[in-house]
């Protein structure tokens, strides 16, 4: 019985890819349609813009496919560039873009003979049934063939019995050989080639290389910003205090009533000297964020701005310590810069868990207008966050509204 | 009156205990983690409680939350919250049950004993003190910013100390003017800030804070 139930268990699970596959290439052949009429529009540059979208589909397609694959093919594609034409060469230059095209050359008859296979079950069944058939049949009908053998009686009918078993047989192993054949092909056509790989590479190592730089300034400066901090702030204030104690030490018999007074500095003096290094410590490392992590970091945010915040949060989780302090610091850069610049009425702030990612969203009702490559604020954002693969996403046209969305790569 | 004391720092809980002994109070625990402290308030069901934000296990916010919890079992259990640093947040969940008897200071007020053995009495008293620092980042930052512009300078003073938790008499004593003058200035505030007028000081503390907060 379990024998029986893993042999249909089997079968209907490769029914199933065999149909996956017989649709992807349906949709191939389309595609391929379509893309070789967006590339005769693109002559009379009209069809540039549908060529775009037209490869953008290509690769979802090419996407489903990888994703099918066990294990899933990695994707090849370098990031675009901004802007229509460089967007057009960027893609036309792209080795993967034509390896795609080739893989939807190859996938329309591939899924015309998974079509095939379907064809084959009907075929078994009428075969092994031949006999019931030739029975039930009325007498004048006399042109009854099974795969070209002519039945002319009910001797024949049993004869092809086999040919329908054989057949069934074929109908029952096709598709493991069938999908293997396609995830062969599409491995030789949708993986990246090994010059690609080695130069994603090298692209991430100089990335690396890059974020890893900026982090080390950063910190750097930051120390240094704390130090002289310190150094001014309460270490000033503490050699101040002690001058203070030693000179009221001194004038305790001769002048209590000077004495007591500079007590009384002294005191002041420590006061402002604790609240400094507060100060301090909240910028170093907001101890809401400590206490709650990000949620709670965001409620603190939300009180303390002039402007109402509506907030969102989808976070259970608590995220690493780094991640979380360089998620905070870019949302409260972005939410004082809503604050300075938008005019806004409202800001909406939410943090979306997405398991693999982080998603933070900052967007407000303002004016709009805000130019990634001219504010400092949005690139020390951009710097932050990239110091862990993150990136950051500006949408502000004038008039508003301005979103900010950034993205944090951080698996649960 | 008994007290209980919750201070992970051995330097401050001892420091805690002897000002408080000598003021009279009669520590009855003083307590260095927070895994237990709910339990050992409602157990011991002081007169009031002095406790730090921060305590082990987790050294984040169990010294608020075992003050939430042991409320929610003995409701206005009087709790003095105290942190080396003041969140508008913790102020807000402290205050969240509407019941008074809390406070909520920087510990730097430790050192001022005068004023905070008052403050500790005022909570035990069902009183409610805030730190005048939540009280300054409330009116600074906060989204009533809008309707705050609608109050005089002097206003906002009175609004500012009473936000503290003060009675009419030490707001006087305070900005140096007559009881009667602050409880002038005080209507005003309440009119324009749409709050509902009251002569219980704790109710009417209650009420800004939750105007402030939210």
């Amino acid at each position: 019985m379990a024998v029986v139930n893993e042999i249909w268990g089997r079968a209907w699970r490769e029914f199933r890819r065999v149909l996956v596959s017989v649709g992807l290439g349906l949709a191939a052949f389309f595609l391929l349609f379509a893309t070789v009429a967006a590339l005769l529009f693109s002559l009379a540059w009209i069809g540039l813009p549908v060529f775009v979208e037209v490869i953008g589909l290509v690769r979802r397609l090419a996407g489903v496919q990888r994703r099918r694959s066990s294990p899933p093919i990695p994707v090849p594609y370098a990031p675009l560039p901004d802007g229509l034409l460089r967007k057009v060469r960027a893609l036309l230059t792209e080795p993967a873009t034509w390896r795609d095209l080739g893989w939807l050359v190859v996938q329309g008859p591939v899924g015309l003979i998974g079509m095939i296979a379907f064809g084959l079950w009907p075929a078994a069944v009428q075969g092994v049934l031949m006999p019931l058939v030739h029975w039930l049949l009325p007498p004048s009908v006399d042109d009854l063939s099974y795969q070209g053998i002519p039945i002319d009686d009910q001797r024949t009918a049993w004869l092809v019995i086999p040919l329908g078993i054989l057949i069934g047989l074929v109908a029952y192993a096709l598709p493991r050989w069938y999908l293997a054949g396609e995830a062969w092909l599409a491995r030789w056509l949708l993986a990246p080639t090994a010059a690609q790989l080695a130069d994603q590479l090298a692209a991430r190592v100089e990335r690396l290389a890059e974020t890893r730089a900026a982090v080390v300034d950063a910190s750097a400066a930051e120390l240094r910003r704390i130090e002289r901090d310190l150094h001014d702030g309460a270490q000033a204030r503490l050699v101040a205090l002690t001058m203070n104690l030693g000179m009221a030490e001194d004038l305790f018999e001769t002048d209590p009533d000077t004495a007591r007074a500079m007590l009384a500095d002294a005191r002041a003096g420590a006061r402002d000297a604790m609240g400094e290094l507060r100060d301090l410590v909240r910028g170093i490392h907001p101890p809401m964020l400590a206490d709650r992590g990000l949620p709670g970091a965001m409620q603190a945010l939300a009180m303390a701005s002039s402007i109402p915040i509506d907030l969102d949060l989808r976070l259970e989780r608590r995220l690493p310590a780094p991640v979380e302090s360089a998620a905070y610091f870019a949302l409260s850069e972005a939410v004082a810069n809503a604050i300075k610049h938008s005019h806004a009425e409202r800001i909406t702030l939410s943090a979306t868990d997405r398991g693999s990612a982080v998603v933070l969203r900052v967007s407000d009702d303002g004016r709009g207008g805000a130019d990634p490559g001219r504010g400092t604020g949005l690139r020390g954002m951009e710097r932050r966050l990239a110091a862990f693969d993150g990136t950051v996403r500006v949408s502000s046209p004038v008039g508003g509204p301005t979103v900010i969305e950034m993205e944090l790569p951080c698996a649960s | 009156m008994r007290v209980v004391i919750a201070e992970d720092l051995v330097l401050l809980r001892d420091g805690m205990v002897r000002m408080l002994s000598a003021y009279d109070f009669d520590v009855v625990a003083a307590v260095e983690r927070g895994d237990e402290l709910a339990e050992t308030l409602v157990a011991l069901r002081p007169d009031v409680a002095v406790l730090d934000v921060r305590l082990p296990p987790t050294f984040t916010d169990e010294g608020l939350r075992a003050a939430i919890a042991a409320r929610r079992a003995v409701p206005a259990l009087p709790v003095l919250i105290l942190s080396q640093y003041v969140e508008p947040v913790y102020a807000r969940e402290l205050l969240s049950d509407g019941a008074g008897a809390v406070g909520y200071l920087l510990k730097d007020r430790v050192g001022e004993v005068g004023d905070f053995v008052k403050a500790v009495r005022q909570v035990a008293a069902g009183g409610t003190v805030m730190d005048p620092d939540v009280v300054a980042q409330l009116l600074g930052g906060g989204r009533r910013r809008a309707q705050l512009a609608a109050l005089t300078p002097r206003e906002r003073e009175v609004l500012a100390v009473m936000a503290e938790g003060r009675s009419n008499a030490a707001i006087a004593d305070r900005l140096v003017v007559t009881e009667k003058a602050v409880s002038k200035h005080i209507n005003s505030i309440l009119t324009k800030l749409d709050l509902p007028p009251s002569d219980d000081d704790h109710r009417r503390v209650l009420a800004v804070l939750a105007y402030l907060g939210t």
